[in-house]
């Protein structure tokens, strides 16, 4: 027993080590940028820069986007699934976890591809299609994890009974998914967002790909460019990932505890 | 004692502050069958698992067929254990899961194999040794998890609250399958429960627990008859409890409600004036007047519960009330609420709990 | 409603109220038509065009030319270091992310440390791409923190220790930074489905620590375990971003290849990006049919 937690805390600390070196490594890189003392400027020049304000509002913007067509896509589907055609749960489940073994640059090399302007669906003809295009490709990448979060709320709930509940209640469907369902799953939606909020505001290969003046591209460009300004984006960065994370983990104590179901 | 088989000396055991176990003592003979009865947070678990091996005392001895095992770890102590939750390994079949404790103590395959055939016979599951734990329904997975467990032929078998998993019909066939499987093999073996029917009907002696302490060892029939403490009356069985007050000690009358009854000998120097606690089983008491039963006291009935083959009669008594049982019978229709009624039992079966 | 009762009363139970229209199987589908239109447009159809693509000559004819052209050296070589790093990265992710899951999990640590490695895997996994080499660079790049450090103690990673944070290890000690927590995120409900009473059950039969390991444990968690790897493995595999800003174009991965050729057609050959393409989808996709097959295979007790 006591040795095994010697290896326990051993385990622990050379992780925490590997983990945490790198993060004060970027930190006190990136406050190098005055000779001889430490200092905020690095921060103060990326954050001032116009490019930086421009790319990852742009982020942003598409970030949202994403979001919005991805609950559109997963949440309806979902339901619909758990509710009445479980046999093809299977095959959506399927479908959502190809991004996972699809590289995303082979997703993007397709959409060149294929929806070029003189395809049929000529979304790269106008920098309008291309953000289109740029939101459509991030909402794939995001699939995995956005449809898992929706269908574990979704089953945490129990769907079913919940729906023919509000049946029996003299509930429509308008009635039922906006006030019964859409309530009940809105934290594993908002996981979910946040999730893909994370994932999409720093993504490089579609964006740089796309030509889309994206918060990755304009990261990579600074990168090969500048010093000290990197490892301050990279802070950054790790911040509003911690940021996303943290809201999930904050929703998590308030998504609905099953109370039908065991499993 | 010399003939114990399974020796518990002064053993308490502490978590920081919160003592769970304190001087427990019990000596138990080869080939019985005991029980730890109480509800729970009262120590049995935690005094199973010391004999097992899995919580070391804080002070105090445990001995098995005459050897102190108390530091020994659970692998050394040949036992076997049955759990709760059954416990089955997922990744082994039926008779992998019964041979493992053959396997690791590097039995030959062919007396394994010979083993685990014996053991599907005793837990009549014959054709399942192919099969994987979650095929099969609670109560089997629960039978291969005793097979497993003796199997490797332990020299104690300690059965963690197996039953409670359960659904009431299984619980009851593998309680009695159970019992028979131990009465052949002889098997010295520890049962926990906090379900008082499952440890009368199954146990030879029963161990009834409360706050870290044995209240009471004894078996089955002194129990449920004569319980030594208020706290075993109450935890075992239905009781009904009855204020009085004694009117005269010497011919030991004691005023309950309106009436009064006469209890001889019981009172233990119990003075006029003082209260008693008077305790009675339901089954002690009947409907009307009953040869034998000479005490009586006149009520109301107050509540009719038709349980089948016995029905339970609550009768008011001023401000007191009893539950009796009177056997159904198809010919005569149950009493209705509100009849006047009167009911006698025999002074010998009143428990005077002080 | 009732004029679809009469004729097929249980394809009227599992009918919306509000599919009186009549017309049935459509309704069915409608609710899942966006899906499967949006996986068929954006996701099915652009990887069969490459998958096509990879088989065919600009004319459009059959030819297995491109997938001969693949085995050309300099694209075996970036092939084979793609395949090295996601390996090892992934490997050796998983075999440390188990460790410390299990610290965390059974090793008798206070609570917070479980809480913390959680909340911060679940940051680290996701926080990957050109950030983390921006990183990397500040730890191990040659002003970085670690690398300035030992160079004051005497010791020069670079120049005695042959290290290059632009090489396969140093890509592989980068990608470790978000395959280690991916795999603590996905294995610790596994190892939290590990009763502790098998462990009792296992130790009053007689088992030492190291049997029931070798006969419980292991066997139990082993399908989590692989399929966790193929998915660092297909993590790594198809990563672009981090070893990019890393290493520019010097260090000659498939993925880099690959978005070489989309920018600028340095193959000469827009299908033999197809095949390099193919060639991407082929080997994340053998990975998991390994796995699908071994499950299904050996695993026969998984329900």
């Amino acid at each position: 027993m006591r040795s095994g937690r010697f290896w326990a805390w051993a385990a622990f600390i050379v992780g925490a080590a590997y983990f945490f070196i790198p993060l004060i490594a970027t930190l006190e890189f990136s406050l190098r940028m005055r000779r001889g003392t430490y200092s905020f400027d690095a921060y103060q020049v990326v954050l001032g820069d116009p490019r930086f304000q421009a790319t990852f509002g742009y982020s942003v913007v598409v970030a949202v986007f994403t979001i919005i067509l991805g609950v559109l896509v997963v949440v309806p589907t979902a339901y619909w699934i758990r509710l009445r055609m479980p046999y093809l749960r299977p095959l959506v489940e399927f479908i959502t976890l190809l991004p996972l073994v699809i590289p995303a640059i082979v997703i993007v090399f397709g959409y060149i591809r294929m929806y070029g302007s003189n395809s049929p669906l000529p979304f790269l003809a106008s920098a309008r299609g291309t953000d289109i295009l740029l939101i459509i490709g991030y909402a794939t990448l995001a699939l995995p994890y956005m449809y898992r979060a929706v269908d574990t709320g979704l089953r945490t709930i129990d769907v079913r009974t919940l729906t023919e509940a509000a049946q029996i209640l003299g509930a429509g469907w308008t009635t039922i998914i906006a006030r019964v369902i859409l309530p009940n799953v809105l934290i594993a939606v908002l996981s979910g967002a946040f999730l893909t909020f994370a994932i999409v505001i720093g993504e490089f290969t579609m964006a740089s790909l796309l030509n889309r003046p994206a918060f990755g591209p304009y990261l990579q460009n600074i990168g090969a460019n500048r010093a000290y300004e990197p490892a301050a984006l990279a802070i950054i960065a790790f911040a509003i990932t911690w940021g996303c994370m943290s809201v999930i983990q904050f929703l998590a104590r308030y998504a609905p505890k099953s109370a039908n179901r065991p499993n | 004692m010399a003939d114990s088989f399974l020796s518990i000396q002064h053993v308490k055991k502490t978590f920081g502050d919160n003592t769970v176990v304190q001087d427990f003592n019990l000596d138990v003979g080869a080939g019985e069958f005991i029980s730890f009865l109480g509800p729970s947070g009262c120590g049995k678990t935690t005094v199973l698992r010391m004999v097992a091996g899995f919580e070391e005392p804080t002070s105090g001895s445990i001995g098995i067929a005459g050897k102190d095992v108390t530091r020994l770890k659970p692998n050394q102590r040949n036992i076997g254990m049955v759990f709760q939750a059954y416990a089955l390994f997922p990744n082994l079949t039926v008779a992998q899961n019964i041979a493992f404790g053959l396997k690791v103590a590097g039995v030959p395959r062919a007396d394994s194999d010979r083993r685990v055939a014996e053991m599907l016979e005793l837990i009549k599951l014959p054709q399942f040794g192919d099969r994987y734990p979650y095929q099969l329904s609670g109560g089997q997975q629960q039978r291969v998890a005793l097979a497993r467990a003796i199997a490797p032929k332990p020299k104690l078998l300690l059965l963690d609250e197996p039953l409670s998993a359960l659904d009431a019909k299984v619980r009851v066939s593998l309680r009695d399958e159970i019992r028979a499987i131990q009465k052949e093999l002889g098997i010295t073996t520890v049962f926990v429960t906090h379900d008082q029917e499952e440890a009368l009907s199954i146990s030879d002696r029963i161990v009834v627990m409360y706050g870290g302490k044995a209240e009471q060892v004894g078996t089955p029939f002194e129990i449920y008859n004569r319980p030594s403490t208020k706290f075993v009356a109450n935890f075992v069985g239905t009781l009904n409890v009855l204020e009085g007050t004694v009117t005269d000690a010497a011919t030991g009358t004691v005023k309950v409600g309106a009436g009064e009854v006469t209890l001889k000998g019981k009172l233990n120097g119990s003075k006029a004036g003082d209260t008693l606690s008077l305790a009675l089983r339901p089954e002690a008491i009947s409907l009307g007047r009953q040869a034998g039963r000479d005490a009586t006291l006149g009520g109301e009935i107050s509540e009719v519960s038709f349980l089948g083959s016995v029905i339970r009669v609550r009768v008011g008594l001023g401000k007191e009330a009893v539950s009796l049982d009177t056997f159904n019978s198809p010919a005569s229709p149950p009493p209705t609420v509100g009849e006047k009624a009167e009911i006698s039992f025999s002074p010998e079966d009143v428990l005077v709990l002080h | 409603m009732t004029d679809i009762t009469v004729s097929d009363p249980a394809a009227a139970r599992s009918a919306p109220p509000t599919s009186g229209a009549g017309i049935r199987l459509p309704t069915q589908w409608l609710g899942v038509a966006p899906f499967f239109l949006f996986a068929l447009l954006f996701l099915i159809l652009p990887t069969s065009y490459l998958i096509l693509g990879a088989f065919q000559n600009p004319a459009g004819e059959f030819t297995l030319e491109n997938i001969r052209a693949l085995f050309q050296p300099s694209i075996m070589a970036a092939y084979w270091i793609s395949i090295k790093v996601s390996f090892a990265s992934s490997v050796l992710g998983a075999l440390i992310g188990l460790a410390m899951s299990i610290a965390i999990v059974r090793g008798g640590l206070p609570n917070w440390v479980r809480s913390t490695t959680m909340t911060f895997s679940g940051v680290a996994s996701n926080f990957a791409g050109v950030p983390l080499a921006f990183a990397f660079l500040a730890t191990l790049g040659r002003l970085g923190l670690v690398t300035v450090l030992l160079r004051y103690v005497g010791v020069d990673i670079y120049r005695d220790l042959g290290f290059n944070i632009l090489s396969f290890w140093g890509l592989t000690l980068t990608y470790l930074f978000f395959q280690i927590p991916l795999m603590i995120v996905i294995i610790t409900p596994a190892i939290d489905g590990l009763k502790r009473e098998w462990g009792e059950a296992a130790a009053t039969l007689g088992a030492s620590q190291w049997q029931y390991w070798r006969m419980v444990v292991i066997p139990v968690l082993w399908p989590s375990f692989l399929g966790t790897v193929i998915l660092l493995f297909a993590n790594s595999f198809g990563a672009i971003a981090t070893a990019y800003a890393l290493t520019g174009s010097s260090l000659n991965i498939v993925p880099i290849l690959l978005y070489a050729q989309i920018r600028g057609d340095v193959l000469n050959n827009p299908h033999l990006g197809y095949a390099l393409a193919f060639g991407m989808i082929f080997i994340t996709g053998l990975a998991n049919a390994f796995y699908i097959w071994f499950r299904t295979r050996s695993e026969r007790w998984l329900k």
